[in-house]
């Protein structure tokens, strides 16, 4: 992937695009461009001649592990960093050397940096005194930010007399006040408990929906990022590695690298050793021949990768039960179980192969009641569909 | 709360902890004492009065003094603070430009510098250009010893303020001077008014650069005390010093109250 000229990335992103939004609106022209932008800290790329559109009114995640650049990707929007190379339009204006002030861009910042000195409704008030708007004007755009994150009866609260939760509510009003054409939100999430970050990313979808308003989040939670956006833009090592739906994302990765980060994966490496009948059959080294169907973009190496998601692996015990004649249970990979994980939605079981190689299958608990569970040292047949098998090039 | 700490302090622990205040404190607890001595001889108790501070106030010259010693405090202290904060704003928050560590180092040299150093250079300087000593020269010699206190005392603050809330000033509409005026400085008040009143305090007490740069005619008041205490100590001397403590006290309370303040009040507003 990293070895990739940055042409090849830009189509591919491109075509990601195009695939992902079907009710793209009839004005084509995006409303953020980010063209073939740089960054570098010292000797290091922080951001690597990085391309991507984003709509208006889209809710875009940009995914990636820490130091993958993408903090400094949207710091580059806010206009906290100036791109080494390349440019960023917004509305098709390059605003690469417009100041943070001067940009109709807000952040929300990942420790929500409430002025301290300031009441709640100040904090919320401060960038609407700054545009020069009239008083009454401020006090009704404020009550209605207050109403929006649901803080009424706090407006005079300093930010320490607030929990997390309120905190990052005040952020969120503070930088929505401004009426941002595009809102970036820092690790929004990133501060709060388990419960109360799920409802509070179903608030925030619902407030962007409402709003119409273009989200740009970052974030390295990768449920977070398929829970919330429209389009989820992964990154590595400042690259855009796919840009895609979420479902596109974890059904369909590019690379490899894509299938490891965004949740679990089975992978096998191999070679393509016939292709007929739209099926591939390839050759691997741990899983022995398994089938696939034949990706819409025809491989062009041999040298290939097999991904198949756990929940796609299913067991069964050794024995007369598997149809034979059942073309979607081809591909059987017989083992042992060692180890079984009750997770209470699903169980993941661990399946040693007797290549030695050990595959993992999800199974989903839809009784209360399952007295036919397998057991650790129990031989099982694990096998899985061709069509649920993702070629990848190594 | 406080007596249960108290009570489970060991006995060796009350021991030293009252040997050391009274190695600090005894001495001034007898100078306030005998300042409301009624007695003309410093060592004999003659039973409380306040004839010294009576004294005081009806001694044109000490008063003088007195009067000269505020003011050359507080120009100082506000000059130094000025330029003490400046150079912190400079340090803290400016770009890494090229002798920054140098720079630094040279703004702490009157730290460590004896006095006597400081004052007799900047005694040859004002020599040199000609300066007529008095109340100017003592001021400026003030300033550039407090400069240094004010610039340690607001920097520190200033590390310590997250720097995402001036971004976020800019990103809501300020320029970089707003963001600074609105948002940066209301935090640090509560450092450079501390740092003000370390000036001022230094300065009150500086005999020694003070004795190089000042001139006829206007001496601080440490300089008139030393040499009154030259010729005999006056019991008057005492509640001078009283009064002097006293104010000293004050300012360096408000002055940690200050801080204490600034430090609760500015940290980020998340938990980071």
């Amino acid at each position: 992937m990293s070895g990739q000229s940055p042409e090849v990335d830009t189509a591919k992103i491109n075509t990601a695009v195009a695939q992902a939004t079907p009710t793209a609106p009839a004005d084509d022209t995006p409303l953020l461009r980010v063209e073939g932008v740089s960054k570098k800290f010292g000797d290091f790329r922080a951001v690597d001649r990085l391309s991507l559109d984003i709509k208006a009114g889209e809710f875009f995640a940009l995914l990636g592990p820490s130091g993958c650049g993408k903090t400094t990707l949207l710091r580059m929007l806010a206009g906290f960093e100036t791109p080494d190379e390349g440019r960023i339009l917004l509305g098709g204006r390059d605003i690469a050397p417009v100041l943070p002030h001067e940009r109709p861009v807000n952040m929300m910042f990942q420790n929500y940096a409430l002025f301290p000195h300031l009441s709640v409704r100040d904090n919320i008030a401060f960038g609407l005194k700054r545009a020069g708007m009239a008083r009454a004007a401020i006090d009704t755009r404020v009550g209605e930010m207050v109403a929006l994150v649901k803080l009424d009866g706090l407006e005079k609260r300093r930010p320490d007399q607030l929990s997390g939760g309120q905190k990052q509510r005040v952020a969120l009003a503070r930088s929505l006040a401004r009426r941002p054409k595009v809102l970036l939100l820092d690790e929004p999430l990133a501060a709060l408990d388990k419960k109360l970050r799920e409802s509070t990313q179903l608030e925030l979808m619902e407030l962007q929906r409402r709003l119409g308003m273009t989200f740009i989040v970052v974030t390295h939670d990768q449920e977070e990022a398929m829970t919330m956006a429209n389009r989820i833009g992964v990154m590595d090592a400042g690259r855009l590695e796919q840009v895609a739906s979420p479902r596109d994302l974890y059904e369909a990765p590019a690379s490899r690298w894509v299938a490891q980060f965004v949740g679990d994966v089975n992978l096998f490496d191999g070679e393509v050793s016939s292709r007929e009948h739209h099926q591939l059959t390839i050759a691997t080294r741990d899983g022995g021949a398994i089938m696939v169907a034949e990706p819409h973009d025809p491989v062009g190496e041999t040298v290939v990768s097999v991904a198949i998601r756990p929940e796609k692996v299913k067991l069964l015990r050794r024995g007369p039960e598997l149809d034979a004649g059942n073309a979607q249970a081809i591909n059987q990979l017989e083992g042992v179980v060692t180890d079984v994980s009750y997770l209470g939605g699903s169980t993941v079981y661990k399946v040693k192969l007797d290549s030695g190689a050990v595959v993992r299958s999800s199974i989903a608990n839809t009784a209360r009641l399952d007295i036919d569970t397998l057991s650790a040292g129990q031989r099982v047949i694990a096998w899985f569909a061709p069509d649920d098998c993702v070629v990848l090039e190594r | 709360m406080m007596a249960r700490r108290v009570g489970r302090m060991s006995p060796f622990n009350i021991t030293a902890l009252a040997l050391g205040m009274a190695f600090l404190y005894l001495p001034i607890v007898i100078l306030v004492i005998y300042s409301f001595n009624a007695s003309r001889l410093v060592t004999v108790w003659g039973g409380w009065s306040l004839r010294w501070y009576h004294e005081f106030l009806n001694d044109r010259a000490m008063l003088d003094a007195a009067w000269m010693s505020l003011r050359v405090a507080a120009v100082s202290a506000t000059i130094a603070t000025l330029l003490g904060t400046l150079a912190a704003v400079g340090l803290v928050r400016g770009e890494r430009f090229r002798g920054r560590t140098l720079f630094s180092g040279m703004l702490y040299a009157p730290l460590v510098m004896p006095e006597v150093i400081s004052g007799l250079s900047l005694l040859l300087l004002f020599v040199a250009l000609n300066a007529e000593r008095g109340f100017w020269t003592v001021t400026i010699a003030h300033t550039t010893l407090t400069m240094c206190f004010v610039t340690v005392v607001v920097q520190s603050r200033l590390a310590s303020l997250d720097r995402s809330l001036e971004e976020a000033a800019m990103d809501l509409g300020c320029d970089p001077v707003q963001a600074f005026v609105r948002v940066t400085l209301p935090l640090i008040l509560p450092a450079i008014a501390a740092g003000w009143m370390l000036a001022f305090t230094l300065s009150l007490d500086d005999v020694v650069i003070a004795s190089f740069t000042t001139g006829p005619g206007s001496a601080t008041l440490p300089i008139r005390i030393y040499s009154e205490v030259r010729l005999g100590v006056k019991p008057e001397i005492n509640a001078i010093c009283t009064m002097v403590i006293a104010l000293i006290a004050v300012l360096i309370v408000i002055a940690s109250l200050a801080s204490k303040l600034s430090g609760a009040r500015g940290e980020s507003a998340a938990p980071l």
